[in-house]
């Protein structure tokens, strides 16, 4: 099964999981799956408007997945999803 | 042509002796010039190593004071420079590593209105900041001024790193067009960091600077570095300019600098000038509590409980608040409470949300308390 992996700031919302095992054949379907199972990280990965948020990055191995089909973008049995996310740390 | 002196063959002498930097390197590099945005856990490595290196003329941008929960990771300051001026405290330590280079310091915040100012004639800008809005800012200032911009970013035991170059790769907001909204991103001061963290980082920005003057090398353009402390992995994706781009596309919509306002929270900063109809303070609230029996929630972390607790209070850690709100009653009146005030407001958004009323933030949370009330708990 794909596994997506999720980022310290969205752990939150998967009881501390890291990386978690999902169906699905495309990112889209990947991501239903995701949810289905913690659906409290709806609201980080989609908009008001079902859309992916601005500021969340979804990566098939290195490449961004707007720079393959988006979320149409098929996946394999094998595939990591990355999810990215901005993080301002630093100065502080 | 800028030239070395005697002793300044000596002091580089490391760097002479590489071929990729050698005497015609070292002079580019005491002929360049570099802002640094901020003197705290990314900005002190960065400005040690380019002071250090001999970096001709370094910028530093901060407004704030050295304090004691600074010293854990930013290790340009001192003990003997608590309470001092930050952009001072460092301007001394790298005159007293290198008086061979000029540190000019802005002692003030870096905002729409002086970003361009400041940044004109810099080679290249150090992003070292902690909150979205600097960042944006950092970033489109490069851009509309045509120069990189070595970005950094910390967040408990993660880090990022890249180079943002709009005239060869992407932007940082090509990656992130957008910041988030408030409740979905912790602010690092509330989500701790490892203090060696932005050390590890912040020389992965000050190589990508050094490599970015010199011309040498492969530089992080067009890649995001990745990295886990605690899995000690370091991966790598590959970043393309976004067609979409708001800043530096062909039809940009950013055009001027943005202020974006201060929503995600750092806490001394904007949010605690900024008083809220929910604040209620510490004093206050002891005073209302000899009447009433408020229910005080507590969103902090378990973890935190074990440094300072308040006996009474319901523990909901900020990130289940949205699933475990059946246990919360609407009629009831709330006091939410963090460490300082900060994660609390936002716990007020979603009760609010929610559709809860009867709701009160702890200004300067359990720190505020038990320095006017309860002094017998710890401040952390
Ligand atoms: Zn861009």
């Amino acid at each position: 099964m794909p596994i997506i992996k999720i980022p310290t700031p969205l752990r939150a919302y998967t009881e501390g999981e890291k990386d978690i095992s999902v169906e699905g054949k495309t990112v889209n379907a990947a991501l239903d799956s995701l949810l289905s199972i913690y659906p409290d990280l709806k609201k980080s990965i989609y908009n008001e408007y079902g859309q992916l948020r601005a500021f969340v990055n979804l990566f098939l191995g290195e490449e961004h997945i707007r720079d393959l089909e988006g979320l149409d973008t098929p996946l394999t049995e094998k595939d990591l999803l990355l999810i990215i996310p901005s993080i301002a740390g630093g100065r502080g | 042509m800028t030239t070395l002196t005697d002793q300044e063959f000596l002091r580089y002498s490391r760097h002479l002796l590489i071929p990729e930097v050698g005497l015609a390197g070292q002079e580019k590099l005491k002929a360049s010039s570099a802002l640094i945005i901020g003197t705290g856990g990314l900005g002190s490595p960065i400005a040690l190593y380019l002071a250090a290196a001999g970096i001709g003329r370094i910028g530093l941008v901060d407004y704030d004071m050295v304090e004691d929960s600074n010293l854990q990771r930013q290790i340009i300051h001192d003990t003997n420079t608590l309470d001092k001026l930050k952009v001072e405290s460092a301007r001394a330590r790298m005159l007293g590593l290198n008086p061979y280079i000029q540190v000019d310091s802005y002692n003030e915040p870096f905002t729409a209105e002086n970003a361009m100012r400041i940044a004109t004639g810099y080679d290249i800008i150090i992003d070292g900041s902690d909150n979205f809005p600097t960042r944006y800012l950092s970033n489109d200032v490069a851009v509309f001024l045509g120069i990189p911009n070595i970005y950094g970013s910390i967040y408990q035991f993660d880090g990022q790193a890249s180079v943002f170059y709009a005239k060869e790769g992407p932007c940082y907001r090509c990656l992130f067009p957008t910041p988030p909204p408030p409740h979905l991103v912790p602010s690092c001061a509330d989500g701790g960091v490892l203090g060696v963290l932005p050390g590890t980082i912040g020389s992965i920005q000050a190589t990508e600077a050094i490599k970015v003057l010199l011309g040498i090398g492969s530089s992080l353009v067009g890649r995001l570095m990745l990295y886990n402390a605690l899995e000690m992995s370091f991966d790598y994706v590959k970043l393309k300019k976004n067609p979409k781009c708001p800043v530096c596309s062909e039809n940009p919509t950013i055009t001027e600098l943005i202020d974006y306002e201060e929503f995600c929270g750092v806490p001394g900063h904007h949010i605690d000038e900024m008083p809220n109809e929910w604040d209620i303070s510490a004093l206050d609230l002891a005073t209302e509590m000899k009447s009433s029996s408020p229910l005080l929630l507590d969103v902090r972390e378990p973890h935190e409980q074990k440094i300072s607790n308040l006996p009474e209070a319901k523990n909901i850690p900020f990130g289940e608040l949205a699933s475990r709100l059946s246990e919360l009653n609407t009629a009831q009146e709330i006091v939410v409470f963090c460490r300082t005030g900060n994660r609390s407001l936002y716990a007020i958004e979603i009760l609010l949300g929610a559709g809860f009323r009867k709701l009160k933030n702890l200004e300067g949370g359990i720190n505020e308390w038990a320095e006017d009330v309860d002094t017998s708990l710890s401040i952390y």
